[in-house]
C-alpha cells in the first residue's frame, strides 16, 4: 500500500493536496446501492485533474461524497479524505464551513441557477467575501470587479442582476464566487453541461489558464471526453463506481492501459480518420444496482479471461501517477514500431 | 437535359418567427431566416449550429410540428410545406423524426411493442394482428434490438439511453419513410454508446437507401455521417458545401469556432 501511496501522488516528495483513500458510498433504500467503491484518487498541488465517467459511473457522488456535500439518502461507508493534514470526513461542520470556499470551492452544474434573483452580481461577491475575510465593503466591492474581468465579464456589470446575464455569463459569475477567496482547490462538477458548446470552451479555457497562472488545483468532474482531454493534466476513469485507471493526458492518449479507457478513447469521434468505422463498446454501462461481479467492464470487455469474472482487479500503480485496476492491462505499444496503426482489439 | 439527379427535398426561403412577448411589448425573433438547400436521394446533410442558431426549429418545420412563416418545401418536386398547405398523411409517412431526448419522446407507461404498434395501425399498414407481429419483430431486428420477444415486452425504463434511441429509430422506420430528421440523436448518450447509434443510422441509410437531415452541435459526429453540411448561425446558413471540405478549409469563422469546440482544429 505504501507502494501505491507513494505513486499514486506521483511519487514525489511533495504531499498531494487531496487525497482520497477507500472511499466508498451507498445510496440507502429498501436495499443499499454501491454507488461509489473503494476508490482512491489524489489531486497534487497545481493540477488540472479530470474525473471522467459515464452517467451512473459514481463520479460526482464520489466527489461531493468527499467534499460532505452529499445529503441523505446517500451514506458515506467507510473512507478517508486528506486536504491541508485533515480528513474532511471526520471534521466537524464548524471547521468544515471555514474550510468552503476559502480553501475548496465548488461550482456545481447548477451555479448559474445558484445566484439569488433579488441581489445584484457584485452584492453577492462581495457577500462572500466578507463572511470569510475582515475586508471594507469597499475593499470587497473592488475585488468583486476584478474577479469578474478575471472571468470575463465587464467590471460594470457588478451591478446587474442575474436575470440580466446569459447562462454562460452566470456560470462564469459562479466560477468567480468560487474564486474569490483565491481557494487551493477548485472543484467543478459538470460545469459547462448546461451551457452551450463554445461557451464551454471559452469557460474551460479561461479556468486553465487562471490555474496555470495563479496555482490552484482544479479537480473536474465530468464525462465529455474529447474537453477533458484538452484541459486535463491527469485524468482517472471511473466504471461503475470503481476506478479503471489513472495517467498523465499524454500517457492516456498514447497508451490507455485500461480496455475500456481505450474503448472510450476508440469512441472519440474527434479522433476519428475519415472513411474508417469507429468501434464503439459493445453493450451499455451496468446498473450500478446490481454491478457485475468480478470486474465490473468485463461484460463488455473484448480481453477479459475467467478471473475477470469473479475477481475484483485491484488497483496498482504501474508508473509514477498512473494507477490500474486491470487483470489483463492492454501493452503500450513501442514508439519505434509503426504508430500510425494503433494496436487494434481482436474480438 | 442535365441528368443531375431531382432533389428528394427542395427548401426553399424557408422562414420561421415567433412572436416573443417582452416588456417593450409584442417582438418578432426570426429562429429561421430564408434557408434554401436539397436533399438528395440517399444523401446526408448535417445542419450544424450552436443552440439557438435555428437548427431545430427548421427541423419542426420540415417535420409538419410547425407551420413555415414563409417559404416553401417541396418532396419529389410538389409542395407539401408552406401557406395554405397542411402536412398530408402521406407526407408524414415519408418524413419521419427521431428526437434528442430518448427518455422524453418515449411514453412511459407503454411496452415497446406499443410504440411500434401506433405507426403501423396509423397508417394503415399491416392487415392483421400476425402481420403485425412479424412487422414489430423485423423493425426491433433492424435497429439490434434482440431477442425481439424480450424487447417488446419491455417499457422504457427497463432499457438503457441507447436502446431507447434504438426504439425510437424503429418508431420512425416503421411507415417505411424516405427522410428521417434526426435532431441531436446521440448527444443524450454516454460516449460509448454512441457510435453505435450512429453507425446503425450510416447501415440504415445504406441498406434502405434513406435519406438524413442530421441536425446537431458536434462537427465531429457530422463528419462522421453526412455527405454535405449547412452552417447555421442565427437563423442563417453562413456557410455550406461537401462535410470534408467544409472541415478542412472553413471559410466562416463561425464554423472555425464549432470546429475548435468539437475538438477538430
Amino acid at each position: 500500500m505504501s507502494d501505491l501511496e507513494s505513486r499514486l501522488s506521483g511519487g514525489d516528495e511533495e504531499s498531494p493536496l487531496l487525497s482520497i483513500r477507500n472511499l466508498s458510498v451507498d445510496y440507502v433504500g429498501r436495499s443499499a446501492v454501491r454507488a461509489v467503491d473503494d476508490l482512491s484518487l489524489d489531486i497534487r498541488r497545481g493540477e488540472i485533474f479530470g474525473l471522467l465517467g459515464e452517467s451512473g459511473s459514481g463520479k460526482s457522488t464520489a466527489i461531493l461524497a468527499a467534499l460532505r456535500l452529499l445529503p441523505p439518502p446517500a451514506v458515506i461507508v467507510s473512507g478517508q479524505v486528506m486536504f491541508e493534514g485533515v480528513d474532511l470526513l471526520t471534521l466537524d461542520e464548524g471547521a468544515l464551513r471555514r474550510l468552503r470556499f476559502r480553501r475548496i470551492a465548488v461550482v456545481l452544474q447548477s451555479a448559474m441557477n445558484a445566484l439569488s434573483p433579488v441581489l445584484s452580481i457584485g452584492e453577492q461577491i462581495t457577500d462572500v467575501i466578507l463572511a470569510h475575510e475582515a475586508a471594507s465593503r469597499g475593499d470587497a466591492w473592488a475585488r468583486a470587479g476584478e474577479l469578474l474581468e478575471l472571468v470575463g465579464i465587464e467590471a460594470v456589470r457588478l451591478r446587474s442582476y442575474p436575470h440580466e446575464l446569459s447562462g454562460g455569463m452566470r456560470q462564469r459569475v459562479g466560477l468567480a464566487v468560487a474564486l474569490a477567496l483565491r481557494p487551493a482547490l477548485v472543484v467543478l462538477d459538470e460545469p459547462t453541461t448546461a451551457l452551450d458548446v463554445v461557451v464551454e470552451r471559452q469557460i474551460l479555457q479561461r479556468l486553465a489558464e487562471l490555474s496555470h497562472a495563479r496555482g490552484f488545483s482544479i479537480l473536474l468532474v465530468s464525462h465529455d471526453v474529447s474537453s477533458m482531454l484538452e484541459f486535463c493534466d491527469r485524468l482517472g476513469v471511473l466504471y461503475a463506481g470503481r476506478v479503471c485507471e489513472v495517467a498523465p493526458r499524454a500517457d492516456l492518449e498514447s497508451g490507455a492501459r485500461h480496455p475500456y479507457t481505450r474503448g472510450l478513447l476508440d469512441s472519440l469521434l474527434s479522433r476519428h480518420q475519415a472513411g474508417t468505422r469507429l468501434v464503439g463498446i459493445p453493450g451499455a454501462p451496468p446498473d450500478i444496482a446490481r454491478p457485475p461481479s468480478g470486474c465490473r467492464f468485463h461484460p463488455r470487455c473484448a480481453f477479459r479471461v475467467d478471473l475477470c469474472e469473479h475477481t475484483i482487479p485491484p488497483l496498482f500503480a504501474p508508473a509514477a501517477g498512473r494507477a490500474l485496476a486491470c487483470h489483463r492491462p492492454l501493452q503500450l505499444v513501442p514508439p519505434d514500431v509503426d504508430a500510425s496503426v494503433p494496436p487494434r482489439r481482436t474480438p | 437535359m442535365s441528368e443531375v439527379p431531382k432533389a428528394l427535398l427542395e427548401v426553399r426561403q424557408l422562414t420561421k418567427t415567433f412572436s416573443v412577448r417582452s416588456l417593450s411589448g409584442q417582438q418578432a425573433v426570426t429562429a429561421a431566416d430564408r434557408v434554401s438547400f436539397d436533399l438528395r436521394g440517399g444523401e446526408v446533410v448535417a445542419l450544424v449550429g450552436q443552440s439557438g442558431s435555428g437548427k431545430s426549429t427548421i427541423l419542426r418545420v420540415l417535420a409538419g410540428l410547425e407551420a413555415p412563416s414563409e417559404g416553401e418545401v417541396h418532396l419529389h418536386g410538389k409542395p407539401v410545406l408552406g401557406r395554405g398547405l397542411r402536412p398530408t398523411l402521406a407526407f408524414r409517412r415519408s418524413v419521419q423524426i427521431v428526437l434528442q431526448d430518448p427518455f422524453a419522446s418515449l411514453n412511459p407507461v407503454h411496452t415497446v411493442a406499443h410504440h411500434l404498434e401506433r405507426p403501423l395501425l396509423r397508417h394503415r399498414l399491416v392487415s392483421d394482428r400476425r402481420a403485425l407481429a412479424l412487422r414489430q419483430a423485423e423493425l426491433l431486428a433492424s435497429v439490434g434490438l434482440e431477442p425481439t420477444a424480450d424487447f417488446l415486452l419491455k417499457k422504457p425504463h427497463e432499457l438503457s439511453g441507447g436502446q431507447r434511441q434504438r426504439v425510437a429509430i424503429a418508431r420512425a422506420l416503421a411507415v417505411t419513410p424516405e427522410i428521417i430528421l434526426a435532431d441531436e440523436p446521440t448527444s443524450m448518450l454516454d460516449v460509448s454508446v454512441r457510435v453505435g447509434i450512429l453507425n446503425l443510422l450510416a447501415d440504415l441509410k445504406l441498406s434502405r437507401g434513406l435519406s438524413y437531415l442530421y441536425v446537431t452541435h458536434d462537427l465531429a459526429s457530422a463528419r462522421y455521417l453526412s455527405d454535405r453540411l449547412l452552417v447555421l448561425c442565427a437563423g442563417r446558413v453562413v456557410e455550406s458545401g461537401p462535410t470534408e471540405s467544409v472541415i478542412q478549409e472553413p471559410a466562416h469563422p463561425y464554423t472555425r469556432q464549432l470546429l475548435a469546440a468539437s475538438g477538430l482544429h
